[in-house]
């Protein structure tokens, strides 16, 4: 095995017009996401954290080709060689489409009510031109097992509606995972799901993702799921990664004030411990025509007069392991 | 002893009745709060939790009945009481803090009016001058400006329409609130201010209140006091360290340990097989019979009993954590 990333990404932006009409031309935009740039290593699982409306979402969007980015490049290795996401020949989307796959958050929205779970596991199977229909049936069948519908027999001419939330986030995972794809975007998966079934859905993606080789982009504004689904974690804000870095160094060492904030402001299920408090106040707004300045800098409990009179700061190494963003941080970390 | 209680419910069973049948979503559950005490309930979806919250303030859907139990407020029961009556007691004595703060105020007036309105209704003596002055201080309270009362709802954030929210609850100086779930919308940092404004408020005024989450840390933050509710039923309670410390149900155990979270060692989490039942046709015995690992012979046969462990912990479990 190499040394190469699964999936790299540079510059990557999307800038949402506010204004355009029929006749006129936007004058400004909301910078949704504003310049990342990361790699995931093959069956690494790197977990995408942040406030609503920091960008999160339209991040996974961009990289599964929902969202066409506005800049930036999208690059995947597929056997061996990386191809351009958004510059892509007829022949390698569906190298491409075979290869990445996404899980939705909200288990109801997210399948057509008409179609059996066997049609609806068995789709992707069916789009690529991958085997007959019997060998479909005993893949699909194989999945649901593997997910824990068991015995998948008594679910394959089932509708949707007949299912509970777990079950039918169960089925969105076979469904993603049936073509074997390399690389799958979970958006929320368990946070529509009540704590006792979000655990056991918890443990079979990772279980999965081992058994499959599957690298995940897991997205979540919860950082306790995050700290049990993800290798490694970034914290977005406003458009920007502000700090990436393994996942226990992230929550016990956090550097960016943000992280910092972040992870005071989360309630711990145990009545003996005190949270420190929260240095922040206010919540998130958007990124509409934002200054050059660091996009922290308003809500910012140690700027200065340096953050304000520069621009956004790069993502530096800074300590074992982490990039942060930001002037305040020293080299060493603290 | 009991004088202190600002509300006592009493064996409170409250069916819906369906198309398909009766179901109970709440079933025989007592419980009483004292003057400044916070209760905090925690369960899953479906559980009973917020069709506790409507029972206690009467607010329940036509098709909704309360079977059997008293909720005693102030010394007086409310369940034979008629809406004309009930409506002199809600908000002036007890009143809610609703969970979807965006739909709990009406787009086309002012949030300030709507205050108002309800000031007017159930505290009839008071002047609208008497009542803006009320809700600047309620305002200031909150943390919002008293300029946003002549605001629209629309121009609210999610954080300041809760704290709206909370205010208006406040109006009428009730001794007791209902917090149903505030703060699920929310973003953590919002949820963390809104959460230190309700202990401080509860605090300063001396107010009992019943918090309503799914969010176990959220309860062990905010409760002097948790009750556990599994598919309609209360399966223990007792004082937040207490029960954090030592679980007595196996389903309050698992619940617990199948929390993730960010501070300490990374432990192990709990899944638990299957899924709640359905309430239509619950299982025989004790509800939680056909998930829980502690089960014995009697658990499908007989409802387990309310049994007092002492130090004020009370649990219905036939084969309880820590016997073993």
């Amino acid at each position: 095995m190499s040394d190469q990333p699964l999936i790299k990404v540079e510059g990557l932006r999307k800038l949402y017009p506010i204004d355009a009409g029929v006749f006129r031309k936007a004058t400004s935009f909301n910078h949704a996401v504003d310049g990342l740039n990361f790699e995931i290593g093959q069956g690494e699982s790197l977990g995408l954290v942040g406030e609503s409306g920091c960008g999160k979402s339209t991040t996974g969007k961009m990289l599964v080709s929902l969202y066409e980015p506005s800049d930036g490049k999208i690059q995947l290795k597929v056997n061996d060689d990386y191809i351009d996401v958004n510059n892509i020949d007829r022949a390698d989307r569906k190298d491409y489409r075979r290869n990445v796959q996404m899980i939705f958050q909200d288990p109801y929205e997210s399948m057509n009510p008409r179609m059996t779970i066997f049609d609806i596991v068995g789709e992707p199977l069916s789009v690529q031109g991958i085997g007959t229909i019997a060998q479909r049936e005993e893949r699909v069948t194989e999945f649901l097992e593997m997910v824990g519908l068991t015995p998948a027999s008594s679910f394959l001419f089932r509708y949707p509606h007949e299912l509970s939330g777990g079950q039918r986030q169960r089925v969105a995972i076979a469904r993603a995972l049936v073509i074997e794809p390399n690389f799958v975007v979970a958006d929320e998966p368990t946070s529509m799901l009540d704590v006792s079934i979000r655990t056991g859905v918890m443990k079979l993606m990772q279980d999965l993702a081992e058994r499959l080789d599957v690298t995940y982009l897991y997205i979540t504004h919860d950082l306790a799921v995050a700290r049990y689904m993800c290798d490694r974690i970034a914290v977005m804000y406003l458009g920007k990664i502000v700090e990436i870095g393994p996942t226990e160094e992230l929550l016990s060492n956090p550097r960016h004030p943000y992280t910092k904030a972040l992870l005071s402001a989360v309630p711990i299920p145990d009545p003996r411990i005190t949270r420190d408090p929260v240095l922040i106040e206010g919540g998130i707004s958007k990124a509409i025509d934002p200054p050059a300045q660091c996009r922290f800098y308003g809500r910012c409990p140690i700027r200065d007069e340096y953050c304000k009179t520069h621009d956004h700061p790069p993502l530096e190494r800074k300590g074992s392991g982490m990039d942060v963003a930001c002037y305040k941080v020293a080299v060493d970390g603290e | 002893m009991s004088n202190d209680n600002v509300i006592e419910v009493k064996n409170l069973t409250m069916e819906y009745s369906t198309r398909k049948g009766n179901v109970s979503a709440v079933d025989n559950v007592s419980f009483s709060i004292k003057r400044g005490q916070a209760l905090g309930l925690v369960g899953e979806s479906g559980c009973g939790k917020t069709s506790i919250a409507k029972s206690l303030l009467k607010l329940l859907p036509d098709n909704a009945m309360i079977q059997q139990g008293q909720i005693v407020l102030n010394g007086k029961d409310m369940v034979p009481l008629s809406e004309t009556e009930m409506r002199t007691h809600r908000w002036s004595e007890i009143s809610m803090v609703f969970q979807a703060a965006m739909n709990a105020f009406n787009p086309v007036y002012t949030v300030g009016d709507q205050i108002i309105e309800a000031i007017e209704t159930h505290l009839p003596k008071v002047t609208e001058a008497e009542g803006r002055a009320k809700i600047e201080t309620l305002f200031r309270m909150v943390g919002l400006a008293p300029e946003m009362m002549d605001r629209y709802p629309h121009e609210y954030s999610g954080g300041m329409r809760q704290r709206a929210v909370i205010a208006m609850a406040l109006s009428c100086d009730p001794d007791i609130i209902i917090a149903d779930e505030p703060t699920t919308a929310l973003d953590v940092i919002v949820q963390d201010s809104i959460l230190k404004e309700i202990t401080a408020l509860q605090e300063n005024l001396n107010m009992s209140m019943v918090y309503i989450s799914h969010d176990v840390a959220v309860i062990a933050e905010v409760s002097d006091r948790v009750g556990v509710m599994y598919a309609g039923r209360m399966v223990e309670l007792a004082d937040t360290e207490e029960i954090f410390i030592r679980p007595i149900h196996p389903y309050t155990y698992a619940l617990m340990q199948s929390f993730p979270s960010v501070t300490g060692p990374k432990k192990e989490l709990i899944s638990l097989p299957g899924e709640p039942p359905d309430l239509l046709h619950p299982p025989k015995g004790c509800r939680f019979h056909p998930r829980c690992p502690n089960r014995i012979e009697q658990c499908d046969q007989e409802q387990p009993e309310w049994k007092d462990y002492g130090n004020n912990h009370f649990c219905a479990c036939w084969n309880p954590m820590e016997v073993n």
